[in-house]
């Protein structure tokens, strides 16, 4: 059985830009342990020489001329922001 | 017969003849809606709209040569972006959100006249099979045999518990691992996951892209046919979406599957299954004997690594989808302290945006991906999912039609119920379901019988790629056999 320690919860947490709650590790690292032990069954199959599945229908993705098909809708982007100013989204400072 | 509970076809040829209006159609809707809050099926309500629509479908209707859904009343399932519509995927992380454009699949629907009465509850992001983890609360089964109040399924309860309980007369769905099937399955009405790539995914809230569809929720196969229908077809705007001219899957309906070649696969009998779908299973498979189908034994030997290569696959691609939530372009938030940056801006929109599912998800999908364990769980899984789609493969190379199996390991369970169990507890509802989006084939769920407490039970038929109009045709033919017309009975 795989476990996910502490440590690796809190990268994953970390990784995935979600704060997690040091009181909140010892479970996220039980129930994420549990996920991944399923997920290890894969384990038991012979995949050698079987190539990775990257589409799911067998055709090629369509091409198209590499042009400008829409835009003009500054208004309509920014219309859902929790914060926009002067035309843009606005954010916490990026760069001290 | 009430208005609303008339099924799509019945309603469409009532409408040709002026027997009946879209608004009258309409009103017996909206009133049935507003009786059923109890159900907490339909989470946004546009009954303004909706009777916008209508009116403008009676005329249109009056004119002559309406399409098939113009002036039918559908529910749109939450996932689906609506022009000025809440549009929230049942996330507090989309609060607010009312999208400037509309999802092909429900621009569709509209342009064909369909009334959009409002938006459908569902799992947050369509994770999981039970509609308990949607911010608006739980959406309810209208089946009830006990004072337990049980789970439409997931994640498309809200469609579900809508067309069962006649609030609508069809919804869209989507299904990723099963959630139109097993909520279909659950309360008794049919439901069809199209091949990937017949439906368009352009403006659908991504969960997993690769496994996405969107298919409809009806009381019947016709009324199925008919939906899907509209809602298919090429989109330059989905890369994914098939260039294929689509089929007319009402005429399909001939009610002949004699000679076809019908597989019954022996790794879908589980240890455990109860006896009574075991019995369902059988009985469905004579019923098609009886119609002259030819039934096979047949062996898809990777079937039981489905569930972990599904669990491994969702989360990857969920991971990577959901990074786009990051309180900048739309949605939720929070609320800074002094001193807080970019990153912390990050971190507390997620923690207080995403519910414990949908954080866990994304979570898995993180470390599936992340340097060192990518080849162990990410790329083992994708070759474990070529191996499915390998095995089903070889089964149509020799001459199957159709596949037949139970669409669900048990009927509908209480809400709650599963509220202490391990995450991978909950993920077994989908074993029936998760090969066909992992293989990309077209997929049925439809109501064969009740169990021994009164629940409706249902078979799944997985079908050929792009071979919806066969997939439908068979469906009819065991629908007509197994002769389900059992209701809920009202106590909402």
């Amino acid at each position: 059985m795989s476990t996910i320690d502490l440590e690796t919860a809190r990268r994953v947490a970390k990784l995935a830009r979600i704060r997690v709650p040091e009181a909140d590790l010892p479970q996220l690292a039980d129930r994420l342990s549990g996920i991944v032990t399923f997920m290890e069954q894969l384990n038991e199959v012979d995949v050698d020489g079987i190539e990775p599945m990257t589409s799911v229908s067998p055709m090629r993705l369509k091409r198209r001329a590499d042009g400008v098909t829409d835009g003009d809708m500054q208004d309509k982007i920014l219309s859902n922001a929790p914060d926009a100013r002067e035309g843009f989204f606005a954010v916490p400072k990026v760069v001290e | 017969m009430k208005l609303n509970a008339l099924t799509i076809a019945e309603a469409r040829d009532a409408l040709r003849k002026g027997d009946v209006t879209s608004v009258e159609l309409t009103e017996a809707c909206v009133t049935a809606i507003d009786a059923a809050d109890a159900l907490n099926a339909f989470v946004h309500k546009t009954t303004e709209l909706a009777l916008d629509r209508a009116r403008a479908a009676d005329t249109r209707i009056q004119a002559g040569n309406a399409p098939d859904m113009c002036g039918i009343p559908v529910g749109i399932k939450d996932l689906f972006c609506t022009e000025g519509v809440p549009s929230q995927a049942a996330s507090n992380i989309l609060k607010g959100f009312k999208p400037e454009y509309e999802s092909t699949v429900s621009g569709r629907l509209r342009d064909a006249g369909a009334v959009m009465l409002g938006k459908l509850n569902m799992d947050e992001f369509a994770m999981g099979s039970s509609n308990e983890t949607a911010c608006y609360g739980d959406a309810v089964n209208p089946w009830k045999v006990d004072d337990r109040r049980l789970t439409p399924g997931g994640s498309s309860g809200g469609s579900a518990a809508a067309v069962a309980a006649d609030l609508c007369l069809g919804a869209t769905g989507t299904d990723t691992g099963g959630s139109i099937r097993q909520p279909a399955a659950f309360t008794g009405i049919v439901g069809i996951k199209p091949t990937y790539g017949r439906c368009s995914r352009w403006g659908v809230i991504a969960f997993a892209s690769s496994l996405d569809q969107a298919g409809p929720m009806t009381r019947t196969v016709r009324d199925a046919a008919i939906m899907l229908g509209a809602m298919s077809g090429h989109d330059p705007k989905d890369s994914t979406s098939a260039d294929l001219p689509v089929p007319d899957f009402e005429a399909a309906l001939t009610g002949d599957i004699k000679g076809r070649k019908i597989g019954i696969p022996r790794e879908y009998r589980m240890d455990g299954m109860p006896s009574e779908i075991e019995k369902l299973w059988a009985d469905g498979a004579a019923m098609l004997r009886d119609a002259g189908a030819e039934i096979v034994d047949i062996s898809l030997p990777h079937t039981k690594f489905a569930l972990p290569a599904y669990y491994v696959i969702a989360p990857a691609e969920a991971s990577s989808n959901l990074a786009r939530y990051d309180g900048v372009r739309y949605g939720h938030r929070a609320r800074l302290d002094a001193g807080d940056g970019i990153t912390e801006m990050y971190e507390k929109t997620r923690a207080e945006g995403f519910g414990p599912e949908v954080q866990r998800r994304v979570m898995v999908g993180t470390y599936v991906l992340s340097a060192g364990f990518y080849d162990a769980y990410y790329n083992r899984a994708r070759k474990v999912r070529a191996l499915i789609k390998r095995d089903f493969d070889e089964v149509f190379a020799a001459g199957v039609e159709a596949i037949l199996t139970p669409a669900t390991p048990s009927a509908a369970f209480a809400l709650g119920e599963m509220a202490d169990a391990d995450p991978v507890e909950m993920y077994l509802n989908d074993v029936f379901t998760v090969t066909v989006n992992l293989a990309g084939l077209p997929g049925i769920a439809l109501p064969a019988g009740l169990n021994s407490a009164g629940l409706p039970l249902g078979l799944q038929l997985i079908g050929r790629p792009w071979g919806e109009a066969d997939l439908l045709n068979t469906a009819q033919v065991l629908e007509n056999a197994a002769g389900f017309v059992s209701k809920p009975q009202k106590w909402w």
